[in-house]
C-alpha cells in the first residue's frame, strides 16, 4: 500500500519547516527542501499511477475518517475526510509534482538574488501541498478548500513583487474575478451535500446513478443541470474560461516561473480537473455538457484572435493558455473526458515548457516586449531549440504531443452526441470549424513570437545584443520539459485506459492530417510575414483591418467593458447600500442614542437642587403608591 | 370619655400632619421647616396615643413608643437647630433655597 496522503503531505511539510523556521533566511536550504520534498511527492505519484495503470492498486478511497457528521437533517450529512486514488487522480498527481519539481529547480537560477526568495519557496511550497490535496481529496468540501487554497497561492504570488502596483492589482484581480466563479461552486457544494447526504466523490456518483438524490428545488434532471453549470462556473473562473477570463492576463505580473506553474500548467487546470472529477454529474445533465463545450470553443476561439496581436511575450502565452484551457472545456463538452485530460497532460507539459522559456529570454533581456527582442537564437540556442519544440508541439505538428492531444479532441467533438443535441449538427460543424480555426490562430501566433524573439539579426538598442544563454540549474529544465512535450503524445492510449475509455476516440481519418494541415499553414503564414518580410504589417492601411487589430490588441474591450459597466454597476449598487446603511441603520442606531439624551435632557429639568421640591415629589409618591395600595385593598 | 369618637382624634393628627407638611414644603425659613417636622412627629404621636387609648388600653408599648419619638424628637431639634446654625454660618441666611450645593 503506499501512503497517497504523503503526495500532498511533503510540501505541505516543506512549507511548514520553510515558513516557521529560520530556513526562509537561508538561500540555500529552503529550495533544496522543497525540491526534496517534491522529487518524494513525484516518486510515489509514479508508483501510484503505475500501481493503478496495472491494476496492482485498487481504485477507491483511502486513509478515511469522519470529518463531520449532522444528524439533525434529513437526509443526515457524513462527511468523510479522504483520499480518493483513481486514474485521473493518479495522472493529475505526476503532472503537478513533475511540473513543480522542474519549475522548482528552474527557480533556482531565476530567482537567485531575489530579497524575497525565502517567501517565494515557502509560498509555492503551500501551492504544492494545496494543489496535490486537490488532485488527491476524496470529497467535494475537502476539493473546495484546496480550491480557495490554490487560490490564496495564485494571489500571494501574482502580488509577489507587491511593491509593484500593478502586480498587487493583478493580485486583487485575480482574487476577485474568480470569486464570482467560486461562489457558484460553493452553492452547488451547499445543494449537493442537502440533497444527497454526502460529498464524497464515490457516494455522489452512487448516489446519481442509484437516482436516490433528493432535489430540493426542481426536479430530477432540471436540478442536476443546475448543479453542473453552478460548478462550472467555479471551474470557469478557475480555469479562465469566458466571461471570467479577464483576470489571467494580469495574473503575468507575477514571477514567471510561477506563471509557468499555477498559470499555465497546473492551477488553471483545476477547472478542467474539477469537471472531469464531477464528470457523473455532467453525464447525467447533458445540456450542461453542451453548454461547457460551447462556452470553451467560444474561448479558444476568442483568446486565440486576442494572442495573435500582444506584445507582451508572457500575455501572448497566457491568451494562449485561456485558448487551450478552452480546447479542454471543449473536449470534456463534448464527451470526450479522456480526450480533455490527455490534452491537459500535454499542454501542461508544453506550456510550461514555453513559460519557462520566455522567462529564459526575459533574464537574459530584461524585457517582456517582443519588440524588443530579435535574433536570440545564436545568443540563447537551448532555449530557442526548446522553445521550438514547445510552440511546435503547442501547434500540434506530427509527432509531437500536441498534435495526438489535439487530435482526440477534434474527434471528440466530431463525435459529441451533447453538442448536437443543443445546437443541432449544424452547430456541431460550426464548433468543428472553430476548433480547427484555433489550430490555425495557434500555429500563427506561436510563430510570429519565434520569429520575431529568436531570428532575424537584431540591429536596436537594448540587451538583446549582450543576452546570453541561462544557467544550467534553468536550461535543465527547459531540456527535460521538452523531452516530455515531445514525447507526451505516446500517453495517448494509456492515458484513456486509464480514465476507464479504453478506445481512444477516434474521429475522420482526414481530421489528423487536416489538422496537422491546418497548423501548418499558420505557420507558413507567420513565416511569411516575420522572415521572409513577404507582407510588412506595418503598411496594411485598410480601417476595417486597422479595427480588428486595436480591438484584438485591447482585448475586444471586454475589460474596458466590465470596468466601465460592470464595474459601475457593482459600485452603484454598493453606493445605494452605504446610503441605506448611513442614513437607515445608522438612523435607526442614532435615533435610540438621541432620544435617550432629549429624555436625559428633559428628566434634567427635575433635578433643581431644592430640598422642598424633592420633599414635595416624595410626598407626591408616597400618595400615589397609598392611592394605589389602597384600590388593591379595597378590590380584594 | 366616650362621647369623643375615634375618628375625631384621627382627623385632628391628619390635619395636623398636613398643615407640619404644609410647613416643610412652602416655607423658606429652615427654622419653620423644622417646626413642621415637629408637627408632622406630633400628629403620628396622637395618632399612637389614639389607637392605644380605644383599641389597646391594655399594653403598654404605645405609651413608652410615643415617649420614645418624643425623646428623638427633642434630640432631631437640637440637630436640626445646629444645622440651621451652620448654614446661617455658612450662606449668611437660613433659606432653605439657598441650600442647592447638591445640584452642583
Amino acid at each position: 500500500m503506499i501512503p497517497v496522503y504523503l503526495v500532498p503531505a511533503l510540501p505541505l511539510a516543506a512549507f511548514i519547516l520553510i515558513s516557521l523556521t529560520s530556513l526562509r533566511k537561508r538561500q540555500g536550504l529552503a529550495p533544496a527542501l522543497l525540491i526534496a520534498a517534491l522529487a518524494g511527492s513525484l516518486g510515489l505519484s509514479i508508483a501510484l499511477l503505475v500501481g493503478v495503470q496495472s491494476g496492482r492498486i485498487a481504485s477507491g478511497s483511502q486513509f478515511g475518517f469522519t470529518w463531520m457528521a449532522v444528524r439533525a437533517i434529513d437526509p443526515p450529512l457524513i462527511l468523510r475526510f479522504s483520499f480518493l486514488v483513481d486514474g485521473l487522480s493518479a495522472l493529475m498527481m505526476v503532472v503537478v509534482s513533475a511540473v513543480a519539481l522542474l519549475v522548482q529547480v528552474y527557480s533556482l537560477g531565476y530567482m537567485r538574488g531575489d530579497e524575497g526568495f525565502g517567501r517565494y519557496f515557502a509560498f509555492m511550497a503551500l501551492f504544492s501541498f494545496a494543489m496535490l490535496g486537490l488532485v488527491t481529496s476524496g470529497n467535494l468540501l475537502q476539493t473546495y478548500l484546496c480550491w480557495e487554497l490554490v487560490g490564496l497561492c495564485s494571489y500571494l504570488l501574482i502580488g509577489f513583487w507587491y511593491k509593484k502596483p500593478e502586480a498587487a492589482s493583478a493580485a486583487k484581480k485575480a482574487f476577485i474575478v474568480t470569486r464570482f466563479g467560486d461562489v457558484g461552486l460553493l452553492l452547488a457544494v451547499l445543494a449537493l451535500s442537502y440533497s444527497a447526504g454526502t460529498l464524497s466523490f464515490t457516494g455522489l456518483e452512487r448516489a446519481i446513478s442509484a437516482g436516490t438524490l433528493t432535489p430540493f428545488f426542481f426536479g430530477g434532471s432540471a436540478f442536476l443541470t443546475v448543479i453542473a453549470l453552478l460548478i462550472f462556473s467555479g471551474a470557469a473562473g478557475k480555469s479562465a474560461q469566458f466571461p471570467l477570463h479577464v483576470w489571467l492576463p494580469d495574473a503575468m505580473e507575477g514571477p514567471t516561473p510561477v506563471s509557468a506553474l499555477i498559470h499555465a500548467a497546473t492551477m488553471v487546470a483545476a477547472g478542467v480537473f474539477l469537471v472531469a472529477r464531477t464528470y457523473f454529474i455532467f453525464q447525467a445533465a447533458p445540456m450542461a455538457l453542451g453548454v461547457v463545450a460551447l462556452i470553451g470553443v467560444f474561448t479558444a476561439f476568442l483568446a486565440a484572435t486576442i494572442a495573435l496581436t500582444q506584445n507582451d511575450v508572457k500575455r501572448i502565452l497566457a491568451y494562449s493558455t485561456i485558448s487551450q484551457l478552452g480546447y479542454m472545456m471543449l473536449a470534456l463538452g463534448a464527451g470526450g473526458m479522456a480526450a480533455g485530460m490527455f490534452h491537459l497532460t500535454t499542454h501542461a507539459f508544453f506550456k510550461a515548457l514555453l513559460f519557462l522559456c520566455a522567462g529564459s529570454v526575459i533574464h537574459a533581456v530584461h524585457s517582456n516586449d517582443i519588440r524588443e527582442m530579435g535574433g536570440l537564437a545564436r545568443r540563447m540556442p537551448i532555449t530557442a531549440l526548446t522553445c521550438a519544440i514547445g510552440a511546435l508541439a503547442l501547434a500540434g505538428i506530427p509527432p509531437l504531443s500536441g498534435f495526438y492531444s489535439k487530435d482526440e479532441v477534434l474527434a471528440a467533438v466530431q463525435n459529441s452526441g451533447y453538442i448536437s443535441a443543443l445546437v443541432g449538427t449544424g452547430g456541431q460543424a460550426v464548433v468543428l470549424a472553430l476548433a480547427l480555426g484555433v489550430v490555425f490562430l495557434t500555429g500563427f501566433y506561436m510563430s510570429r513570437l519565434w520569429f520575431v524573439v529568436f531570428t532575424r539579426e537584431w540591429h536596436g538598442h537594448g540587451e538583446s545584443c549582450t543576452a546570453h544563454e541561462s544557467p544550467f540549474s534553468m536550461t535543465g529544465p527547459l531540456v527535460l520539459l521538452a523531452a516530455l512535450a515531445a514525447g507526451a503524445g505516446l500517453f495517448g492510449h494509456p492515458v484513456g485506459t486509464l480514465l476507464g475509455d479504453a478506445s481512444p476516440e477516434s474521429g475522420a481519418t482526414w481530421l489528423p492530417a487536416v489538422s496537422a494541415l491546418i497548423g501548418a499553414s499558420g505557420i507558413w503564414l507567420a513565416w511569411l510575414v516575420y522572415w521572409v518580410r513577404a507582407y510588412v504589417p506595418g503598411k496594411v492601411k485598410s480601417p476595417f483591418a486597422l479595427a480588428l487589430y486595436r480591438g484584438s490588441q485591447n482585448n475586444w474591450y471586454i475589460d474596458a467593458f466590465y470596468t466601465r459597466v460592470v464595474a459601475r454597476l457593482v459600485l452603484g449598487t454598493a453606493a445605494v447600500v452605504a446610503w441605506v446603511d448611513r442614513h437607515v441603520v445608522n438612523g435607526m442606531v442614532d435615533g435610540v442614542g438621541w432620544l435617550a439624551g432629549r429624555a436625559g435632557a428633559w428628566l434634567r429639568r427635575t433635578e433643581t437642587g431644592q430640598l422642598q421640591w424633592y420633599a414635595y415629589v416624595m410626598v407626591g409618591g408616597a400618595v400615589v403608591l397609598a392611592l394605589l395600595l389602597s384600590t388593591l385593598v379595597v378590590s380584594r | 370619655m366616650s362621647a369623643i369618637p375615634l375618628s375625631w382624634y384621627l382627623g385632628l393628627a391628619a390635619a395636623l400632619f398636613a398643615v407640619g407638611l404644609f410647613g416643610v414644603i412652602t416655607r423658606r425659613n429652615a427654622v419653620a421647616v423644622l417646626m413642621g417636622v415637629e408637627l408632622m412627629l406630633n400628629a403620628a404621636n396622637l395618632n399612637l396615643v389614639a389607637f392605644w387609648r380605644y383599641l389597646r388600653p391594655g399594653v403598654m408599648e404605645a405609651p413608652v413608643f410615643v415617649l420614645v419619638v418624643v425623646t428623638i424628637a427633642a434630640a432631631e431639634a437640637a440637630v436640626g437647630l445646629a444645622i440651621v446654625l451652620s448654614v446661617f454660618r455658612n450662606f449668611h441666611g437660613v433659606e432653605v433655597e439657598r441650600l442647592d450645593l447638591m445640584k452642583q
